[in-house]
């Protein structure tokens, strides 16, 4: 691939041609223009070759057993675990497998709120988050709230699509402020800086949702001083069923585990167990090998394209998108209008004609898009609309797809009569 | 698949100009309803006659695609006026032929209007939205009943007090 940051048609081809599943043609006789990475992204020959060469040559159980395949698999997945803690700028034992982001918030908001937690989470403590949160980023929280008798708030959203940092003051009751790193829906990016500064300013632990960074730019957890992150390997070209918590190293030896069970221990008797250190400690039973394998050269796969050029790309693609929506009478963008204070998603309403009905004759064409509240309601309450039309990029999308979903919206308008 | 399949005029006329839409008193039951992957929502009322065996009115409000909307009309269309039974059974005949993936084609007698969703059936993401007016009228017709029932029961006790 070039070193440059942009990807020329040449470039585009080529990765295109590792997305076979790109040039189907669909039910309305149109070629597929997948405009919903940011629900799941497609994956490469490259991942599906790693994870069948990985199953037809070398599978075994991990970290169990004294055979040759226990010894290739544990390699190929403690080798899988450092490419993709490196892609994410931390250590490896920093980096628990999970089986998709949820899981990962999840596991960290169970483990806040257990009482051998010495910081744990308990009455008259506060949880912040914001309103521009994924359903996964909230209802864990409203939960660890539920479960310990803590309050949960939030930083409210700007009409832009912002966090809003002056609707929220944080004081020494907070212990967990958890955020997005990249909205699902306004593609908008809260200031990560800032709001760890105020965060750790009255000594309250960060949560960084970063399921929709990871795979669209060049993200390094340690420079951005977060202590929790969590991303998903689906999205970032990888396989399902897999997902990653980053947690500090200092504050991951200081927890008490998730799930229990296999794996994760050090010793055991009738009466109780110890556990082993993290990462193991938060990887019970048997694990996601293969998925390993697959996120790992998926990772290795973006970092081959090189991450600058892919957010350079995608950039490129919501700038024309916007162009092109905001051309249309009737179509209102939620978030900035500007690509200058946004990335991908571009999500928009249609007067007088609803997402589903939009996302029909998108699909008419072609045009693959999400339509309805994407797991973000309050958001979309808060915007007083029900449902949207979301168009999500990724490294293979295409101007051309970007022309086809703007014509299509306009043929949604024409078909339902303004 | 072309869209005019899914998108009927029949369909469209409904979601431009819907039937009985709006609010309305008396009603026995109100009940409202969620698609909870898309938000759309409906508040649907059902009035029964005094003895609870004719459906008399059903209004309802909400915000959905042309879909959902379409199809609650046509509801309303199809069983006022008619017996809670009959009524019953229009609405498993509906909801077996949207659910059937294209599969069962509807009865134009017992559905009216409603066979033109039948192409909605091949689209399954589109099924609850179809549905989700003619479930909320089973659940408001049920609780109708019920308070039918208990007014029956009581003034059925009350007879039986005055008799003593």
């Amino acid at each position: 691939m070039t070193a440059s940051v942009d990807l020329d048609v040449t470039d585009l081809v080529r990765i295109r041609a590792d997305f076979p599943i790109l040039s189907r043609v669909m039910r309305g006789g149109q070629q597929l223009a997948y405009l919903d990475s940011g629900a799941t992204s497609q994956k490469p020959l490259q991942v599906l070759d790693a994870e069948r060469d990985f199953l037809t040559n070398h599978y075994g159980a991990v970290h169990r057993g004294a055979h040759q395949l226990m010894e290739e698999s544990t390699d190929a997945y403690e080798l899988g675990r450092a490419d993709i803690a490196a892609f994410v700028g931390v250590g490896a034992g920093e980096l628990a497998f999970t089986k998709n982001a949820t899981e990962a918030l999840n596991l960290v908001s169970y483990v806040l709120g257990d009482s051998r937690y010495e910081g744990a989470v308990g009455p008259g403590d506060v949880i912040v988050t914001t309103e521009l949160e994924h359903h996964a980023n909230l209802i864990p929280w409203q939960e660890l709230a539920r479960r310990t008798g803590a309050t949960l708030k939030w930083y409210g959203v700007t009409d832009d699509g912002n966090v809003d940092l002056d609707s929220l003051q944080l004081d020494e009751r907070v212990k967990v402020v958890a955020f997005t790193h990249h909205s699902n829906v306004t593609g908008t990016a809260p200031p990560v800086a800032e709001m760890v500064k105020r965060a750790k300013a009255v000594g309250a632990l960060t949560v960084l949702d970063a399921c929709q960074s990871v795979p669209h730019q060049s993200v390094d957890f340690r420079a951005l001083g977060v202590d929790f992150a969590a991303f998903s390997g689906h999205k970032m070209l990888g396989p399902t069923g897999i997902g990653a918590l980053y947690g500090r190293a200092e504050l991951l030896e200081t927890l008490p585990p998730f799930l229990t069970g296999g794996s994760m221990i050090e010793t055991v008797t009738m009466e109780g167990a110890t556990y082993a250190p993290p990462p193991q400690r938060f990887e019970a039973g048997t694990q996601m090998i293969s998925q390993v394998v697959g996120l790992a050269a998926a990772a290795r796969y973006l970092d081959g394209i090189g991450m600058q050029a892919v957010a350079a790309h995608e950039h490129e693609l919501v700038a024309a998108a916007l162009e092109g929506l905001r051309t249309i009478p009737g179509v209102r963008i939620i978030g900035p209008t500007d690509a200058a204070e946004r990335r991908s998603p571009v999500a928009f309403v249609v007067d007088g004609v609803h997402a589903h009905d939009v996302g029909q004759v998108l699909d008419d064409d072609g045009v693959a898009v999400r339509v309805g509240h994407h797991c973000a309601w309050p958001l979309h309450r808060r915007f007083g609309v029900a449902a949207t039309v979301r168009a999500s990029f990724a490294v293979y999308n295409t101007l051309d797809e970007v022309d086809r979903l703007v014509a299509g919206v306009r043929r949604a308008i024409e078909f339902f009569g303004g | 698949m072309r869209l005019e399949q899914m998108y009927q005029e029949v369909i469209l006329d409904h979601y431009k100009h819907p039937h009985h839409r709006g609010l309305r008193e008396p009603f026995g039951a109100e009940v409202h309803h969620v698609n909870p992957t898309c938000g759309d929502d409906v508040t649907l009322r059902v009035a029964l006659s005094p003895d609870g065996e004719h459906v008399e009115d059903i209004s309802y409000d909400g915000q959905g695609c042309s879909i959902s909307q379409a199809a609650t009309s046509v509801l309303t269309d199809q069983v006022i006026g008619q017996t809670v039974g009959d009524a019953l059974k229009t609405v498993a005949a509906f909801t077996e032929m949207v659910s059937s993936r294209g599969t069962v084609e509807g009865d134009e007698d017992v559905l009216g209007d409603g066979v033109a969703f039948a192409g909605v059936a091949k689209y399954p993401a589109r099924v609850k939205c179809a549905l989700l007016g003619w479930l909320a009228f089973k659940a408001a017709v049920a609780e109708a009943r019920n308070s039918t029932d208990a007014v029956a029961q009581a003034s059925h006790r009350q007879d039986l007090e005055d008799k003593k």
